[in-house]
């Protein structure tokens, strides 16, 4: 037992400083002082010129803000669609078009993003042929595409939560009176709202982060933050880009250090209140 | 207010619920009085739930009414009918206090913040919960959860209270306890309960009629007494209590009394005549273990001759499994059968008790047997 | 109203572009906005659907597009297998490992997930170049003594795709291995099994469904993958996902770029159903 629980620990290590160095040598390398990003000009860093070059490019912050925009927009929009899917897969049962909507939801996640990104390009040129709209291709169709692929994660983060639910806790309210509407906003809502927010969470990052889908659906004047980072990595290293690494990281871990301690805390608290009602029970 | 005790206050008539091919509710036609506490028994799949369920309105049937206090319940949802339901799992709301739990269902119906309070705070202190209002669902013990659930059902006094195995999820010391306090609380408010288990003792106790059900069916209405001493089929002798059966053919049939020649048990039972039936058919004679005396020298004068004598067989003590307040003898009769026998120990140390390998008697009065025709 | 207008929703922005990628497969090029011969033509005033195959004609004469498949394959397959090499001891020391610090141990396996995918593949040409920090490393230590070449290589393409798909292997893995009863290992060593067989014998075979469940999670994305190879794989030999953009980007040709992608989903249709039955199975257990 024990060897063998030695060499998983080691593995584990191991491959914790694999998923953590390339993150941490950017970081370092941020503060570096010569254009040469990788070797380190000891005389002149650690220093803080690849932020202010970074915070003072028009162009990155453009792309930055408008990022944001569609990542919050898009983010919303799958929740809500999400959310239904869910629901539907989850608690309506047999309906017709279930196979359809189960099979549709899911394929999106494993999808080759390549494939995605053309077929809805070609979706945009076509109804722009046949209907008028959209108009080009820029911000609107970004968002449209990113809804589509990040309901999908949504759809399947609610559905586990519902599929784990006691659902006599609905019954139990509509046995007190509760119209089934009223059951929603009062029982369901308030219970899978973690779920609900973790898929928005999760829809904001595959947003924000995705390139593939979005260089096919962007139109000239529409270019989101990776699409900015993808043409300039594409043609070497650049050290301003460490610096928004940096920078995003950092953003990342607070959140996930606030969010931990708070689990942590409310772990402890639910751990105390179990003790308490243990000890009614003597 | 006039109760008339046999006035069907609950009326399910012909009520048929089928899922696919699966009946789970066949036929069921059931009367319940007002004001009494009314237990479904049945084992998993005996349809007792799907009944309990399509009374709150979960399901709709296929097939039959459902009546309660004469009004159709069949076009009304759930959360217009005058009933309330205490799940098995409680399923008190997570996010909710004590308070907000039981408050819910009058707030549905948009009574009045001052008297929401109240109704709520009286009801706490009936289930004896007064001090933990502001308390979350986590924050309680298995039994307060229980009493919270029951006081939640309660607040808005239904007409029917329908409660899913209410007992289950406590330890047996607790659960005791709560029955006798569950009919305290029912006596007190006068609602009337339909209560579903699978659990016989808890069914007897709480029940002023049992309702065995089987396959969909109901197997037989009564008293918990009428089903423990006149149980009206096999299935139901069976299931309540342990019980010795033999089948055998009807030999002789008096005004008052039956005899039966049993092949299984090797003598001639002597029965009183509770069931009519005519010389020749075949039946089953169902005799309690704890009916039946055990002895090492045959009751009456003289040593009759084994396989002559009525309501005495011979046998072999082959197992005995001392239980504290009883012991129960399994016995080998003579035909080759077991026989269950049950003996209080009322004395302590008896001076030279029954054991293993001896060779005893049984015998039985002739009121004990009950026979059975299906 | 509930499924309707997700299902809606799907039709028209998933499974309808499917449609026309297929049908557009069978167009023919031709110079024009948009550049591929109309879907529907008309005759006589009926529609006609006229199929042409001089797409697939063209995928099956040029070797660039079968080498190209074969490579993709190749890269997909040999990146999932490391990603079950080193995934599959790292959930199991999670699962292993005390209540408490479990999801922290978690958290610290996603949490690169929640930065850029773009800039942690960046962040590996740092590493990778000639002069960057591995070859600066190695140098230092005297082990080479010429930068060796890591960028622009197979090794690099599957670094890339290891280092950014291992927490979708190890998510599925620890939810099976996480559930697993730790006294059938007991059992196992209490019938005379040592640990290494009862792990063989009774903990592998009961992760199957994780196994494959993390596989199919990286190998499928793997197949298309456009971003890694791009940045850091070779430039003599492309995957078939650059090749399905180069063609509609820079060769423009629409109809060439819609069989490409036919092609690579008819490569993956089994993976993905495969993939989509574990889903539901698993879905199904929860309840």
């Amino acid at each position: 037992m024990k060897a063998h629980s030695l060499f998983a620990r080691t593995a584990l290590v191991l491959g914790l400083v694999f998923l953590y160095l390339p993150i941490l040598s950017m970081i370092v390398f941020s503060f570096n002082n010569s254009r040469l990003v990788t070797v380190w000009d000891a005389a002149h860093s650690p220093t803080l010129k690849w932020y202010v070059a970074l915070l003072s490019n028009e162009q990155i912050l453009r792309a930055a803000w408008l990022s944001i925009r569609i990542a919050v927009i898009s983010a919303s929009a799958a929740v809500v669609l999400g959310t239904l899917a869910g629901m539907a897969l989850a608690r309506l049962g047999a309906f017709r078009g279930r196979m359809l909507l189960a099979g549709m939801t899911a394929a999106p996640i494993v999808m080759p993003e390549v494939i995605t990104g053309l077929s809805l390009l070609l979706l945009f040129v076509a109804l722009e042929q046949l209907i008028g709209w959209p108009k080009g291709v820029g911000a609107v169709t970004i968002t449209l595409a990113h809804i589509t692929f990040c309901m999908a994660y949504v759809t399947v983060v609610v559905q586990s939560r519902l599929a784990g639910f006691d659902e006599s806790l609905e019954e139990a309210a509509m046995d007190l009176g509760a119209r089934p509407l009223r059951v929603f906003l009062r029982i369901t809502l308030p219970l899978i709202l973690p779920a609900i927010a973790s898929g928005w969470l999760l829809a904001f990052t595959l947003s924000w982060d995705d390139l593939v889908i979005t260089q096919f659906v962007a139109g000239p004047g529409s270019s989101t933050l990776p699409m900015v980072i993808f043409s300039k990595v594409r043609f070497g290293v650049t050290p301003d880009v460490n610096a928004l690494a940096t920078i995003m990281v950092l953003l990342v871990a607070t959140g996930i250090a606030i969010s931990t301690v708070w689990m942590r805390a409310r772990q402890k608290r639910r751990a105390r209140d179990l003790q308490l009602a243990a000890a009614a029970n003597l | 207010m006039k109760l008339d005790p046999d006035s069907a206050y609950v009326r399910i008539a012909n009520l048929t619920k089928r899922f696919g091919d699966f009946v789970a509710v066949d036929d069921v036609s059931l009367d319940i009085r007002r004001g009494e506490i009314f237990c479904l028994l049945g084992g998993s799949g005996s349809g007792k739930t799907t009944l309990l369920r399509m009374l709150a309105g979960f399901e709709s049937p296929s097939a039959g009414t459902i009546r309660i206090d004469g009004a159709d319940m069949s076009a009304i949802p759930p959360y217009e009918r005058p009933v309330n339901m205490m799940f098995q799992s409680y399923a008190l709301f997570p996010h909710m206090s004590v308070e907000r739990n039981v408050a819910f269902g009058l707030e549905q119906e948009g009574v009045g913040r001052e008297q929401i309070r109240r109704q709520v705070g009286e009801i706490l202190d009936i289930v004896k919960m007064g001090g933990f209002g502001a308390r979350k669902p986590h924050q309680l013990s298995g039994g307060q959860r229980q009493r919270v659930a029951l006081a939640r059902a309660l607040v808005k006094r239904p007409k029917l209270l329908l409660l899913d195995e209410p007992l289950a999820a406590l330890d047996k010391k607790l659960r005791e306890h709560t029955q006798f306090e569950l009919i305290n609380i029912q006596q007190r408010l006068g609602v009337t309960f339909i209560v579903v288990t699978h659990d016989q003792e808890e069914a007897m106790t709480l029940g002023t009629r049992l309702g065995v059900m089987n396959h969909g069916k109901i197997a037989q209405i009564g008293t918990p007494s009428d089903i423990y001493e006149s149980p009206a089929t096999r299935f139901v002798a069976d299931f309540i209590g342990s019980v010795n059966m033999f089948e055998g053919r009807v030999s002789d049939d008096g005004a008052d009394y039956l005899r039966i020649q049993c092949g299984e048990l090797g003598c001639t039972v002597r029965a009183e005549r509770t069931v009519s039936c005519t010389r020749g058919a075949t039946v089953w004679t169902a005799i309690r273990p704890e009916k039946i005396n055990i002895s090492r020298q045959p009751f009456g004068a003289g040593a009759p001759q084994a396989g002559s004598a009525e309501n005495l067989v011979r046998g072999t003590v082959r197992e005995i499994a001392y239980m504290g307040d009883m012991s129960i003898y399994l016995v080998q009769i003579d035909s080759g059968r077991m026989m269950r026998v049950t003996l209080p120990n009322i004395m302590r140390g008896a001076e030279r008790p029954i054991a293993r390998e001896e060779s005893v008697w049984l015998s039985w009065h002739g009121s004990s047997p009950v026979i059975l025709t299906e | 109203m509930v499924a309707g207008i997700p299902t809606l929703w799907l039709l028209v922005l998933f499974l309808i572009p499917f449609i026309i990628v297929f049908r557009i497969s069978f167009s023919e090029v031709r110079l024009a906005i948009p550049p591929y011969t109309p879907l529907l033509s008309w005759r006589h005033g009926a529609p006609v659907l006229q199929l042409h195959w001089s797409a697939y004609r063209f995928l099956f004469t040029d070797t660039l597009y079968v080498s190209s498949y074969l490579y993709s394959l190749k890269v997909a397959a040999v990146s999932t297998l490391c990603c079950l090499l080193i995934g599959y001891p790292m959930a199991y020391a999670i699962a292993r490992s005390d209540a408490a610090s479990r999801p922290v141990l978690l958290m610290l396996i996603v949490l690169p997930f929640w930065t850029s995918f773009l800039l942690r593949v960046y962040a590996w040409i740092g590493l990778l170049k000639n002069n960057g920090v591995i070859n600066n490393v190695l140098m230092y230590l005297g082990i080479v003594h010429h930068p060796l070449a890591l960028l622009q290589t197979d090794f690099a393409v599957y670094i890339g795709i290891v280092y950014s798909y291992l927490p979708f292997m190890i998510l599925p893995l620890y939810a099976n291995l996480e559930k697993h009863d730790g006294t059938l290992l007991e059992a196992a060593a209490d019938l005379g099994a040592r640990p290494l067989r009862a792990f063989l014998r009774v903990t592998l075979p009961q992760s199957f469904a994780g196994i494959v469940a993390g596989s199919l999670l990286v190998f499928i994305p793997a197949v298309g993958e456009y971003v890694i190879p791009t940045l850091l794989g070779r430039t003599d030999q492309i995957m078939i996902g650059r090749v399905l953009s180069d063609e509609f980007f820079e060769n423009r040709d629409w109809p060439v770029a819609s069989a490409v992608a036919i092609v690579i989903l008819l490569l993956l249709v089994v993976p993905i159903m495969l993939f989509q039955r574990l889903e539901r199975r698993q879905l199904e257990a929860a309840k």
